[in-house]
């Protein structure tokens, strides 16, 4: 038995959607961040194996760009999450709606 | 059976499992230690298929200081309507596992469709060349340095950015 490319893509797309329906199935605002995190590092995952299965650096650099904005994104995103916490208590993102008309 | 199925399926199956288990706890630091244990089972896969930069930087930057974040700011918040966060329609979960499940069937389809395996095989000295910080470095401080500097310019837009949104209003 030998590990085939399909292998790792197939694992990658599986937790893609554990996250995506994570996303869908929870109301916590946090939880869903972590949820965004899960399929971005899925995405991850997918260009790594390619760059590995193609013997191309190419891939893994795209990944080091994917680490760097998700830091960004998650520092961002939290402090929107504390700055809404402290005008409506709540982090719960059903009624987080001052937004919609 | 040799090592790399070996660890191809230890690794992979505690991927699947901890992201599963991440959606579904109810108490949201138990998920981020779940996530955790996810972002380190990557790492290893990362190690399999000879990443090695990749996968010290996962543990790194991912499992050290992305969700330390996540955990530093759960301790801080601690919302008093618990209940209402577990009041999820039970339609919406329906719907989302469909959707899910629709997704996953097509990516099958496709991955096995386009049977990239047929194409691609793996040539492990070109692969073990390509996952040193070496090759990494060198196309990183040469052909995309302008994407480099830009990500250090990011980070400082999102530190900044970060600072203004969390900090207190005084008037």
């Amino acid at each position: 038995m030998i590990i085939t490319i399909e292998y790792y893509l197939i694992l990658s797309a599986f937790m893609f959607l554990v996250g995506v329906t994570g996303v869908l199935i929870n109301r916590n605002a946090i939880v869903v961040f972590m949820s965004i995190e899960l399929m971005l590092n899925s995405a991850n995952l997918t260009l790594v194996t390619f760059s590995s299965f193609l013997g191309n650096s190419i891939g893994q650099l795209f990944v080091f760009f994917v680490m760097t904005v998700a830091a960004a994104e998650a520092a961002v995103g939290l402090a929107i999450i504390i700055a809404i916490f402290r005008n409506k208590l709540t982090v719960n993102i059903d009624e987080i709606n001052i937004l919609k008309w | 059976m040799n090592l790399e199925v070996f660890l191809f399926f230890v690794f992979g199956i505690i991927a699947a499992v901890t992201a599963v288990l991440m959606i579904t706890r109810r108490n949201p630091v138990i998920s981020a230690l779940f996530l955790i244990l996810n972002f380190a089972a990557l790492a290893g896969l990362y190690i399999t298929l000879n990443a090695q930069f990749i996968a010290v930087t996962q543990i790194i930057v991912y499992a050290g200081a992305i969700m330390i974040l996540f955990l530093f700011v759960l301790m801080l918040l601690r919302p008093d309507n618990q209940k209402k966060l577990f009041e999820l329609n039970p339609k919406t979960k329906i719907f989302a596992m469909i959707i899910a499940f629709v997704v996953f069937v097509q990516l099958v389809y496709m991955i096995f469709f386009a049977g990239p395996s047929a194409n691609i095989t793996q040539d492990v000295s070109k692969s073990v060349e390509a996952g040193t910080i070496e090759s990494i470095g060198r196309e990183l401080f040469t052909n995309y340095i302008v994407p480099f500097e830009a990500a250090g310019f990011l980070l400082l837009a999102a530190t900044i950015g970060a600072l203004v949104l969390a900090k207190k209003k005084f008037d």
